[in-house]
């Protein structure tokens, strides 16, 4: 063999630099991260107390307080969106793995749901105003609802469809050998074995939603006082960090980091969950 | 090729079956009948249209547009391939297992019923009674009586296979369709399923495809050999494989097929 040594060293070089490049910019991307969640962190646990959970938000110059109205408020609206989006959802999941598969209205729906997917949530949040908050003459819960599920459909129809479609063909011919009507082959079958996918796939919709600010300042908008009114403007976290980060108040922007250290807790908190459902194997 | 009602009864009979995958034409005209109560094995090298034959009996292919059967396939007298035909009701009566086992995501004890509940209505006691009769079928109840609630996944590949006969047989099919059962499992498993195949022709009328030709000597009573579509031979077990007629036939069961 003839050992061409130049070559050797080229690839030798090229091999630092590519090595090098790429721990440069892990090297970046960690640290932003870690910065951000060192700052959230400090500020965030400093705020923490009882009051945040049992006081609703302080008036302008009052002292003390906390974020129970918006905590209960982001709740119920995540909630409800949850339980519209889900069904809808999953449906439509269905429908696009298991029986439109190349059909035109397939074909449409999917290229809808792309687009719902990357649409920026204050363009969604500008539609329900003009749809429901400028006729009904009020900001209210139910348009934040609105708005958030509008967020979340179109994550879990990618999700259950995508994880139905990791279902081996075979499952399904082995249930349509027996004599299984379709709907049945679905239900019971492919929806069954995909079952920890498309949990996650919901879990996912619920942390993308519950950091949302957007699309809930135009239709839910904020409520100093503590409400369960959906017909009402309601609080929410989102919305009150945004205001609170932005006041003069000391004690309004401990509430913010506050606020921001509890949504980043349970996003994170969402993340792990959906990460152990994925990986549990054994469905019952 | 009348049938004489005592001797042999055809559970099937293909008249000039053709089919078609899009363009490519998958069958080419066979012509057979396939006795009740007996094991007609299909041989022939991959691609040859053994297992597309296979799943035009349960109308299998009807799951994918653009593929098509033409011809007839007379099912006790009654051409499936008409569009009258009731493809879910057809397949409760022809039953398939597949190559690779395919438990479904759910109990040991469900598997069974899944397939039995769609079509009969049973009590809990006569389907217990059902699911331990099925099971025994396919001599697997001796190692899962005692956990019927666990996950059919949580078997061994070989006891998945036979959970998988088992739920074919479960709902009392009267044709069943294996298409290479045993090619993902070990020597023994395929021992079981082999003795399975003996055993399960009391009853049933089956067609099962293989690429092992001891296998298709040793378990079936008509053989037909496959090439390109067409059906080469076809005749008894003992005759294809000591007197076949056509050297094709003959080169491939020698292993001189090349």
């Amino acid at each position: 063999m003839d050992f061409n040594q130049s070559l050797y060293r080229q690839r030798r070089w090229s091999n630092a630099v590519g090595l090098t490049l790429s721990m440069g910019s892990m090297a970046l991307g960690l640290t932003v991260l870690l910065w951000i969640l060192f700052v959230l962190f400090s500020n965030g646990f400093a705020a923490l107390d009882w009051n945040m959970f049992t006081q609703s938000t302080p008036a302008p110059g009052t002292e003390g307080g906390g974020l129970a109205n918006a905590i209960v408020g982001s709740l119920l609206m995540v909630g409800f969106s949850v339980l519209v989006s889900t069904p809808i959802g999953i449906f439509a999941g269905v429908y696009l793995a298991e029986y439109g598969d190349q059909s035109k209205t397939a074909e449409v729906t999917r290229f809808v749901t792309d687009i719902m997917l990357s649409a920026p949530s204050i363009v969604l949040g500008l539609f329900v105003y003009a749809i429901a908050v400028a006729t009904m003459g009020t900001f209210s819960g139910w348009a934040g609802t609105l708005a958030l599920s509008l967020i979340a459909v179109p994550v879990v129809v990618r999700t259950t469809e995508n994880m139905l479609r990791l279902v081996p063909g075979s499952l399904r011919e082995a249930a349509f050998a027996l004599g299984a009507p379709r709907w049945k082959v679905a239900t019971m079958v492919t929806l069954r074995a995909a079952k920890s996918g498309v949990m996650t796939g919901l879990l996912l919709a619920v942390a993308r939603i519950s950091g949302e600010t957007a699309p809930l300042l135009f239709t839910a908008l904020n409520n100093q006082f503590f409400s369960t009114d959906m017909s009402k403007p309601m609080a929410n976290l989102p919305v009150v960090i945004f205001q609170f980060a932005m006041s003069p108040y000391d004690n309004w922007i401990r509430l913010a980091w506050g606020g921001a250290l509890l949504i980043t807790l349970s996003v994170l908190l969402l993340n792990i969950v959906a990460r152990v459902f994925l990986r549990e194997k054994t469905p019952g | 090729m009348t049938e004489t009602a005592a001797s042999a009864k055809n559970a099937l009979e293909l008249r000039n079956l053709n089919f078609y995958y899009g363009k490519f034409q998958g069958l080419k005209g066979v012509n057979m009948n396939i006795e009740e109560r007996k094991v007609t094995a299909f041989i022939g090298p991959s691609g040859c249209g053994k297992s597309t034959l296979l799943r035009t009996l349960n109308r299998m292919y009807s799951l994918y547009p653009g593929q098509r059967a033409e011809g007839e396939i007379n099912f006790y007298g009654q051409n499936i391939l008409d569009d009258k035909q009731d493809i879910n009701l057809l397949r409760a009566r022809i039953g398939m297992v597949f190559q690779k086992p395919t438990p479904f995501p759910m109990s040991i004890y469900d598997n069974i019923a899944f397939g039995v509940k769609l079509y009969e209505n049973l009590s809990k006691s006569e389907m217990d009674d059902r699911v331990e009769w099925a099971l025994s079928k396919a001599a697997l109840w001796n190692e899962v009586k005692d956990k019927l609630n666990q996950s059919g996944l949580s078997l061994s590949g070989g006891q998945q296979q036979r959970l998988c006969i088992a739920r074919s047989v479960a709902v009392k099919p009267s044709v069943l369709l294996l298409d290479e059962p045993t090619s993902a499992l070990d020597p023994i498993s395929t021992g079981k399923v082999e003795e399975l195949v003996h055993e399960l022709k009391q009853d049933y009328t089956i067609a099962i495809v293989t690429h092992n030709m001891q296998q298709a000597a040793r378990c079936s009573d008509y053989t037909a050999y496959m090439y390109l579509g067409e059906l080469i031979e076809f005749g008894s077990t003992e005759q294809i494989f000591f007197k076949p007629t056509k050297t094709e036939t003959e080169d491939y069961i020698t292993g001189r097929f090349g």
